[in-house]
């Protein structure tokens, strides 16, 4: 069953429809998934200690309620090397609609994937696993499957990603600890039956899988209306 | 709720049957199951009287024997009291043939009516349906008899949502050799739908592999069906239409836009172990595999050919297919060459497809089949077999079938199906050894061995 603290996260997605990045990223951590060391920093004085404290370079986030799609907007900037780089990303994000902060956290490596959910109308819970990154749709190279999940059923999804070398170690890249990322679905889609019908959809796009860890780089909880 | 009633009827009777419109469907039910059939039929109108001699009878009580079934062919609006008659005489089920419920606007009726069989656990097919045909038991199909092509009894049987579709997949059942236990034309599945079919076939002695032609799933009727599918040790395959009517739907998240409906069902099918048919030959292609092979292979082939031209188009439609054809190891290469005739030795190719040329004779197609027999790297043997090649007699489909009798790997054979080859058809067919009429058509059969759930 879901934790208070996790109830408690998902009622704010009341008022907009959706779970900002903040949030969800609390609500992945309290259900035992890795996301990066983050701040949500409301003024510039609040971000600089931390990308200091966490180590350039840092990435930043823009925190709005308006705002779904961040790229698209300008609002994700990565590679920030300094403070002085911190603060003109801060400004230039300040001006985007509904400005609530930003998020400052660490960069994470790793080859890009996205998870993600959907209660399906015929199907109930499903989950879906595959290349993620801003061009997922395009390549829409994914797995999906009816939730609960088990082991074989994972394995199944990771096998049936066409750009699986990605994640073998292509062309003397790291290869991707498979045993951490099917744990994290697992737990995901154990997380996806407890949710049940309060959400409509999620994606965690990206998540960096690398040998060391597999991090939520971003999250975001479409709730039902 | 016990479907036995309804599927294994001793006694049925059908209820609005028509002293004056010898086509009305409650005639032509009665018609047939009374002169074809073994449960016994009686014939329900409460205007009484006589129809060829039989009494029509005017309640079900005055029926001087128990019922098991009612088939319910009256009005629409009419229905709900009919199955309350039914309900209170102790009839076990019914199929309701009638049409005028939701598929024409009329949701309160058809909910009316699923309200009060549920309350009284009274299981009902339909409505807007052919109901099941069960040969030589029961039939409440409203065709008539003589336009029905009946396949040989069997194990294979087959659901659907559409009437039309289930009859066309008998007539190919009967012209593919696909014998057939139970097809069922589910019509608006009100009540029973088609997890709770798949659970009662699961347990059905009479049954070794469940087909289905599936519409659409109400709200979580796929979950349910998928749960059931995972619990069933049978075969199981689906063909889904309605893949493309999805439309554009508003989607704010990858996920959701990536998961549209079809793949969303392909994909649970594929999860449990569900085989899913692109077309209806490939279903029927399907069921006559599975119905001799109901076990999972891996997908390594083995395929014995005379001709050359054929063994290359099967390679490549079994690589395009997902199975692998191996390389031959040593010893089996070996093996073959010792078992083959000697004129054959230096012609014939031992790579994988074995290709035994037009020289080859039926004790050269056993020898090759007993070697790939056991070979540890090939699960599945597919053998294209040409009765035109001179050598070859028409024995050799029952040679081969009791050869597979002892050595037990599954053998798939391609055989032309023209009537002058259809005795060698039959000698396969007799020793329970599917026969495609195409290569693609026999790598098909393959396939859907690898795709069936481990059992």
């Amino acid at each position: 069953m879901l934790k208070k603290e996790m109830d408690d996260l998902l009622q704010s997605a009341q008022t907009y429809g959706w779970v900002m990045e903040p949030f969800a990223k609390q609500l992945f951590a309290l259900a035992g998934m890795d996301v990066p060391r983050f701040r949500w920093a409301r003024s510039i004085d609040e971000a600089i200690p931390f990308a200091r404290d966490v180590g350039y370079p840092v990435v930043m986030k823009i925190v709005s309620p308006q705002v779904v799609h961040k790229s698209d907007v300008g609002g994700v900037m990565v590679g920030i090397s300094d403070d002085a780089d911190l603060e003109s990303a801060f400004n230039g994000m300040s001006k985007i609609n509904g400005f609530a902060g930003v998020i400052v956290e660490e960069t994470v490596q790793g080859v890009e994937l996205i998870v993600g959910a959907t209660i399906d109308d015929q199907f109930g819970p499903v989950v879906l696993l595959g290349i993620g990154g801003t061009t997922t749709e395009i390549y829409h190279d994914v797995g999906l499957a009816m939730a609960p999940l088990c082991e074989s059923d994972v394995e199944k999804m990771i096998r049936s990603i066409k750009a699986i070398p990605l994640l073998e170690g292509f062309r003397g890249a790291e290869r991707v600890n498979i045993d951490l990322l099917k744990k994290l679905v697992i737990k995901f889609s154990e997380l996806v039956m407890d949710l049940g019908d309060t959400i409509e959809s999620i994606d965690l796009n990206p998540v960096m899988c690398s040998s060391k860890r597999c991090v939520i780089a971003d999250a975001r909880i479409m709730v039902k209306k | 709720m016990d479907l036995a009633g309804i599927f294994r009827p001793d006694t049925m009777a059908i209820i609005g049957v028509s002293l004056t419109n010898d086509t009305h469907p409650a005639n032509v039910i009665y018609n047939k199951n009374r002169l074809r059939y073994e449960a016994k039929a009686y014939a329900v109108n409460p205007r009484g009287g006589h129809i060829r001699g039989d009494t029509l009878y005017m309640r079900l009580a005055d029926i001087p024997e128990k019922i098991d079934l009612a088939v319910i062919a009256v009005k629409a609006e009419l229905v709900p009291s009919v199955v309350e008659e039914c309900i209170s005489a102790g009839v076990k089920g019914a199929v309701i043939v009638s049409g005028g419920f939701a598929e024409t606007g009329l949701i309160d009726l058809q909910d009316r009516l699923v309200a009060l069989a549920r309350e009284a656990r009274f299981p009902f097919i339909g409505p807007n349906c052919l109901g099941v045909y069960a040969a030589p038991r029961m039939d409440t199909f409203f065709i008539p008899s003589e336009r029905m092509v009946r396949p040989e009894k069997g194990k294979v049987t087959m659901i659907s949502q559409s009437g039309g579709v289930v009859v066309d997949q008998m007539v190919k059942a009967a012209a593919e050799g696909v014998g057939l236990s139970t097809a069922i034309s589910i019509g608006n599945k009100a009540l029973i739908k088609e997890a709770d079919l798949l659970r009662y076939f699961a347990d059905d002695p009479g049954t070794d592999v469940i087909t289905f032609y599936i519409e659409g799933f109400g709200k979580n009727e796929g979950r349910e069906f998928a749960i059931a599918a995972s619990q069933c040790t049978k075969p199981i395959i689906v063909l889904k239409s309605g893949k493309t009517a999805a439309g554009n739907k508003a989607v704010s998240s990858h996920t959701a836009s990536m998961a549209g409906d079809y793949q969303v069902f392909a994909s649970v099918m594929a999860q449990k172990g569900v085989v899913e048919a692109t077309d209806e030959f490939e279903l029927m292609a399907f069921a006559e595999s599975l119905s001799c092979y109901p076990k999972n292979i891996t997908g390594k082939i083995g395929i014995i050919t005379g001709s050359g031209g054929h063994g290359a188009l099967c390679t490549d439609a079994c690589i395009s297919h997902g199975l692998v054809v191996p390389v031959l190891g040593e010893d089996t290469r070996l093996a073959l060459k010792d078992a083959l005739s000697p004129v054959l030795r230096n012609i014939a190719s031992y790579e994988n497809p074995v290709d035994l040329t037009g020289s080859s004779t039926d004790d050269d197609f056993l020898a090759a089949a007993r070697v790939l027999s056991n070979d540890p790297e090939i699960d599945c043997i597919i053998m294209l077999l040409l009765p035109y090649v001179p050598g070859i007699t028409v024995d050799l489909g029952a040679k081969l079938g009791m050869m597979h009798q002892h050595d037990g790997k599954p053998i798939i054979a391609y055989v032309p199906h023209v009537e002058k080859y259809k005795i060698v058809v039959d000698g396969f067919s007799f020793y329970n050894i599917p026969v495609a009429h195409s290569v693609e058509d026999a790598v098909h059969m393959a396939e859907a061995m690898r795709r069936n759930k481990p059992c």
